[in-house]
């Protein structure tokens, strides 16, 4: 195997695609998200619970491939108990080291555990499976995208 | 090994007492495969193995030539000019004209518009065909197989005059359910239109026997033969068909020009497409005399080193001899198909009887994203995805899947390196 697949496809990110963390629907979810990529049909639904202005509690459903479900497993595992403005400036570092690879920006020791998805860069038709689920947490987080849905902040 | 021959035209010939590469005995293959620069590239430092020509197929030296010489020797606008190149330019294009309808056997030269591709032509359909034709309460009939090209311009014109889109179904085998289609073509039926061969399942449907029953209930057919072009014999009279869709590019000729096929009395009577110079008689601002088809449907500038180069497809096709193609390309497919069932955890999807050049599957807990991107590293170029066919995905049950597509340079060992690959996937994710 190549290095380049072997740094793509880490133990970590085919244990994370294989037994997602979080993969469940999430009662009590004070924001909602679902992200689509229409190239390739990945779909996936956050469930984000803010409480006293932090992620207490977040999950994620849906159907994708090894990188895209790693990611989003990773993301959540990594956000709870993040302030939201927290969580999105780590996107804003995972998205440079996705992009642009490890530098002096951005090292893979700034994003802690999501420095596996660090192979990604080398990999460009695959970057969008890594961050589909950061631009719907940021859509779930920002309330912009035109599906989001806030279920639980109504009056039920 | 099959002796090198150094001239680079396709024309197969009889290779006696010996296989070649693979496949039947009749069939020169390092010949063809020779025809095809790209075949010669490595990828990841591996040899190419191209088993994505559903999505485009490559193209032959005499296409990259023809277009060549046209742009280097006989440029100049069609249609228009009395002087020397425009002459020249003009009879390369129409040249390609009459080698398309020789190619479909259609029955009339101005049968054959030019347009961008298979999408552009089932466009112009709804947009001239159907505004005239389907009315509110009128029905149009897909089927659950289609490429997204031939459902939503159907589904834009259903929406803009009130109509319905109705749905033939499919087996869990990826065959048409005739009955049902019959069913469903009813006095609201305006229009049928339904793929000669499906770009995911590899189905070839039975395109005489909807004719038939579409005909009889007095409804129009439209054939989407975008797939099935490049690998089958394409009748227009004999399949009986009112129109047929073809792009260029997968059947070995350039992008941005296909072939829109209309039986002569439906192209007079229908109204133009676009409105520009080339589809008109005469013009005044009080009012404009159109063009006579094909003419009509073909306003501005075309792509002329594009129809040049599909021309030169037509040759290079004409050059081989179909039964023999028709057998190299069926045994490799039949090859693929046995040597993919017996890898561990693999589902074939679309196993219709009747077949061309597709194979379809899904491997257990491997994303096929996972399995393009690994194959890719060993040099194996396939495509992953819901290939345009959304729909179709819902009816499988699979949110996407991995297809090897096969053309005339297609070999047995073409396969043998994906099925290899596929063994590095499972290491990857064992």
């Amino acid at each position: 195997m190549s290095a380049e697949l072997r740094d793509l496809y880490q133990e970590v990110i085919i244990d994370h695609s294989k037994q997602p963390r979080n993969f469940r629907k999430l009662e009590g979810a004070t924001r909602t998200a679902e992200g689509f990529n229409p190239l390739c049909g990945d779909q996936l639904t956050l469930y984000v619970k803010l409480a006293d202005g932090v992620i207490e509690d977040i999950a994620f459903q849906g159907a994708g491939c090894a990188i895209s479900k790693a990611s989003a497993s990773l993301m959540t595992a990594a956000l709870k108990g993040k302030k939201p403005e927290e969580a999105l400036a780590l996107f804003g570092r995972v998205h440079i080291l996705l992009t642009e690879g490890p530098s002096a920006t951005v090292k893979p020791e700034d994003v802690g555990k999501l420095a596996v998805l660090s192979g990604v860069w080398e990999f460009p038709m695959r970057v969008k499976c890594a961050t589909l689920a950061w631009h719907t947490l940021r859509s779930a987080l920002e309330g912009t995208a035109g599906r989001i849905s806030t279920e639980g902040e109504g009056p039920d | 090994m099959t002796e090198v021959q150094t001239n680079s035209r396709a024309t197969a010939r009889i290779v006696h007492g010996q296989a070649g590469r693979s496949g039947p005995a009749d069939f020169d293959i390092e010949r063809v495969r020779r025809d095809f620069p790209i075949l010669r590239e490595h990828v990841h430092g591996k040899p190419l193995v191209y088993l994505d020509s559903a999505a485009t197929s490559q193209k032959p030296q005499a296409v990259i030539d023809a277009m060549s010489h046209f742009l280097l020797k006989e440029n100049a606008n069609v249609h228009r000019g009395v002087h020397y190149l425009a002459e020249r330019a003009t009879d390369a294009y129409e040249g390609a004209r009459a080698r398309v309808q020789q190619f479909l056997n259609a029955k009339e030269v101005h049968e054959i518009v030019f347009v961008r591709g298979t999408t552009e032509a089932i466009n112009l359909v709804a947009q001239t065909y159907g505004k005239t034709h389907v009315g509110a309460d009128d029905e149009v009939l897909i089927t659950a197989m289609e490429h997204h090209s031939n459902i939503v311009p159907w589904q834009m014109l259903c929406e803009e005059k009130g109509a319905r889109l109705r749905v033939a179904p499919i087996t869990d085998a990826g065959e048409l359910v005739l009955s049902e289609l019959e069913k469903l073509i009813g006095p609201k039926t305006k229009l049928v239109a339904v793929t000669h061969v499906s770009n995911v399942l590899g189905t070839v449907n039975p395109i005489r026997q909807v004719v038939e029953m579409a005909h009889a209930r007095g409804a129009r057919v439209l054939v989407d033969g975008a797939q099935a072009a490049p690998h089958l014999r394409v009748d227009v009279q004999a399949l009986g068909c009112d129109f047929y869709a073809l792009s260029g590019h997968k059947m070995y000729g350039p992008t941005g020009i296909g072939v829109l096929y209309g039986r002569s009395e439906l192209l007079d009577e229908m109204p133009p497409y676009q409105g520009g110079g080339d589809m008109i008689l005469s013009v005044s601002f009080e009012k404009t005399v159109y063009n006579k088809p094909p003419g009509k449907f073909e306003a501005g500038t075309p792509n002329m080193a594009g129809a040049v180069g599909l021309g030169a497809a037509v040759d290079f096709l004409a050059s081989l001899e179909r039964d023999a193609l028709s057998a190299h390309e069926q045994d490799v497919l039949d090859y693929g198909i046995r040597a993919l069932a017996e890898v561990p955890g693999l589902r074939l999807i679309g196993t219709a009887r009747g077949k061309a050049s597709v194979i379809c599957f899904v491997l257990d807990e491997v994303h096929p994203h996972d399995i393009g991107t690994i194959l890719d590293r060993e040099g194996v170029a396939i495509r992953t995805g819901h290939h345009c066919a959304q729909p179709l995905m819902s009816r499988l049950g699979v949110p996407a899947t991995a297809r090897a597509s096969l053309a005339c340079y297609s070999t047995r060992q073409d396969i043998d390196a994906l099925v290899s690959g596929l063994g590095k996937v499972r290491e990857v994710f064992r």
